[in-house]
């Protein structure tokens, strides 16, 4: 449980939460940008970076994006990660 | 088990095999006295199994599996605890999901939400923050649960709550860290460890200097590594290389993502939230000393020990043995392998745990059992 994943950070939501949307996967999924907010947060749009709980841990390149990925998938923990996500947004909607 | 022609770059995995051979050779390593390479990290045990690096490597390495698997440490006490918090009137116990089958002397999560407690399993603390918001009149705990990759994110969700003035929001905070189990192993005089492979995602957050010690007190090799099959089979040769040459130093291999001095943010959102505990308890180890995270008084409104008075918050945390003829300690110190445990496979199996090392996949009995097959199949 303690593996990120890779995900690309497609837009900000809230500049003054430090919020984005990011792909992960084909999932579209809100994340802190917190820990990689040493620069200006639109620098971050189309960078890839490793998402752990929620919050983008460490900006990676598209080939490292792209090799975690496939090492993820294969231990199955990427499928985990996305599944972990849903019951995520279940937890909010009180269905779960 | 993958074949090494599987890999993404074979030509450079048989390169690294025969480099470890070579170097197993040198060193005199063998079956009969190998060479003892402890990953900490349950991701790297998960993928050393599902990879099938332990029979692709020489004979003269073997793997010992460390105690970094969050749930596999946590004690039974910690889950009563959970249960006792998540059981209150109008609590929405929130965790992540690996927390929910690890048994506690009154059964698990999963079943005390099958018995009525509302106990919610989330992806992020974030989604615990945001249920708090969504829901005023209830009081939202978080399970606090996690290494150093984890331990930020929960700092985080606490500052943010503390600057929306989030009222009905709490952690119940059993943050670990990595440096300090180890520092527990090596000053075990039974210990017979050669060297390590530390952790990439912990090392993301904290970077490569809290393991100096490992190299600089105790003289042991350890190399930071990433999670590819390649990433792991390079640190086995580089803590052998440095074993053939006399040398003990903390290498990181996996640089690309792991800067020396951690992450900046995450380290000072650490900083401000948390105080060590004095000690804390690891299921199968003890008590080591200044292991855990607590909360910082300055936050005490976020601290669901304070608010619930309960676990080391509470006047004396309990403790709560094994159950009987469970080993996970011993499995957990590397003193034996996981088949040797008189409960594997019978008593105890990833359908119905005894012990937390058969509930996560990163646990080293529910690896053997995943990958090894059952009792006797696994080597």
């Amino acid at each position: 449980m303690c593996l990120g994943i890779p995900g690309q950070i497609t837009a900000i939501t809230d500049e003054a939460r430090e919020m984005a949307m990011a792909e992960v996967s084909g999932v579209q999924r809100e994340v802190s940008l917190a820990p990689v907010a040493d620069r200006p947060l639109g620098e971050l749009v189309g960078q890839w970076t490793l998402i752990h709980v929620g919050f983008a841990m460490a900006i990676i390149d598209e080939d490292e994006a792209a090799r975690t990925l496939e090492a993820l998938r294969d231990l199955g923990e990427a499928q985990e990660t996305l599944d972990a996500m849903a019951e995520g947004q279940k937890a909010l909607e009180g269905t779960q | 088990m993958k074949h090494v022609t599987e890999f993404r770059d074979p030509a450079l995995a048989k390169g690294l095999l025969a480099e470890i051979a070579r170097l197993c050779e040198q060193i005199g390593a063998r079956r009969e006295k190998p060479v003892q390479i402890m990953e900490i990290c349950g991701g790297h045990t998960h993928a050393i199994f599902r990879f099938g690096l332990d029979k692709l490597v020489h004979q003269g390495i073997e793997f010992i599996h460390g105690p970094g698997c969050p749930v596999c440490v946590l004690p039974m006490s910690r889950v009563d605890e959970c249960i006792e918090i998540a059981e209150r009137p109008g609590v929405i116990f929130t965790t992540f999901g690996d927390a929910m089958r690890v048994p506690g002397t009154r059964g698990s999560l999963m079943q005390a939400k099958a018995r009525g407690a509302d106990i919610r399993m989330v992806y992020s603390p974030l989604d615990a923050l945001e249920i708090a918001r969504r829901n005023l009149e209830r009081e939202i705990v978080f399970f606090g649960l996690g290494f150093e990759t984890t331990t930020p994110s929960t700092a985080f969700a606490i500052q943010a709550a503390a600057r929306e003035g989030v009222k009905n929001f709490s952690v119940f905070c059993n943050h670990i860290t990595v440096p300090e189990p180890i520092r527990a192993l090596l000053s075990d005089p039974h210990m017979s460890l050669n060297g390590f492979i530390g952790p990439g995602h912990v090392s993301m957050v904290i970077g490569t200097h809290p393991y100096d010690f490992i190299a600089q007190e105790f003289r042991k090799p350890i190399v930071v590594a990433g999670f590819e099959p390649i990433d792991l089979l390079q640190s086995v040769a580089m803590v052998l290389r440095q074993v053939a040459e006399g040398r003990a130093e903390v290498e990181n291999q996996y640089a690309r993502v792991v800067p020396e001095h951690g992450n900046p943010a995450s380290l000072a959102a650490i900083a401000d939230v948390y105080a060590r505990r004095p000690s804390f308890e690891w299921r199968g180890l003890g008590e080591i000393d200044a292991s855990g995270l607590r909360i910082r008084p300055a936050y005490a409104a976020f601290d669901a020990e304070e608010k619930f008075g309960v676990g080391y918050g509470a006047t004396v945390a309990r403790h709560v043995p094994e159950p009987e003829g469970c080993a996970c300690g011993a499995v957990m110190t590397g003193r034996i392998k996981p088949t040797a445990c008189p409960q594997y496979g019978l008593g105890c199996t990833p359908e119905t745990p005894l012990g937390a090392l058969m509930v996560s996949s990163e646990g080293a009995c529910a690896a053997y059992w995943q990958y090894g097959g059952a009792r006797g199949a696994a080597a």
